[in-house]
């Protein structure tokens, strides 16, 4: 995601709470931020919803906010927190759905008629992670994107992230395995 | 061999899941103006007035207190 440099009296005027200057970089912001966060939460409508959540919490946080630093690193932060909220009160739903059922047939990757089932369940798995392994999971190896950007938008190492992502394989194989698919 | 399925898991992951490249196709500020309208409600000139009005006759009698909150 390129983040574009902010002129410093923009930054300065937003940190004093100048609605105009909220405008212009929400006006500037708000299609990198969406991007961001449908690179988690794979929803165009809840993505817009939490975009507009995202910037009503950068607005209250305006005067914390420290003019030298990145504007588009903070908000990208910050979308990252509330992306991480929205699937941390959907987990809990997806979880109960998710309930394995105990007859399933086991089956394997080379077998190309279950192919789409098996995408169906490796959904259904992937889905039920806890949301921190699934956003760092879903970063690094869905969207691809750098393990340093991913850590900064964390707010966490990027040997924090690399850990998360090994728990998340790890705990998307045992699902996996419940749900008679072995890769 | 763990590193070998690994790789196989990666892969399921990415064809089970398609890459997010959905862009915003509209202009969100008009919802964000309304959220901010939300959150910061305005309060009518005549309720500030009507609060002057209150506060001043706490003031000059601190016995009526007791009878508005009698009265509420």
């Amino acid at each position: 995601m390129e983040l574009p440099e902010q002129p410093p009296e923009l930054l300065e005027q937003f940190a004093h709470g100048d609605l105009e200057a909220f405008e212009a970089l929400f006006r500037q912001f708000q299609g990198e931020v969406y991007r961001w966060i449908i690179r988690i939460v794979r929803d165009p409508g809840v993505s817009e919803d939490l975009t507009i959540e995202t910037f009503w919490r950068i607005h209250r946080a305006h005067a914390r906010f420290d003019p030298k630093r990145s504007f588009g690193a903070w908000a990208r932060r910050i979308a990252t927190n509330v992306a991480l909220d929205y699937l941390k009160t959907t987990h809990s739903k997806v979880g109960r759905e998710t309930v394995l059922p105990p007859d399933l047939p086991a089956t394997t990757l080379s077998d190309p008629g279950v192919r789409q089932d098996v995408r169906e369940r490796t959904q259904r798995a992937f889905l039920a992670l806890p949301a921190k392994l699934q956003a760092a999971a879903t970063l690094a190896l869905i969207e691809e994107r750098p393990y340093d950007e991913i850590a900064e938008a964390l707010g966490i190492s990027t040997g924090a992230v690399k850990l998360r992502v090994f728990r998340a394989l790890r705990l998307l194989r045992k699902k996996l395995k419940q749900l008679g698919v072995e890769p | 061999m763990n590193e070998l399925n690994d790789e196989k898991l990666r892969k399921l992951l990415k064809q089970s899941f398609e890459p997010a490249s959905s862009e915003l196709e509209r202009d969100l500020w008009p919802r964000m103006l309304r959220r901010l309208d939300e959150r910061n409600p305005r309060v009518p000139w005549f309720d500030w007035v009507l609060l002057a009005l209150l506060a001043v006759w706490f003031f000059l009698s601190p016995a009526g207190i007791p009878l508005l909150l009698y009265h509420l």
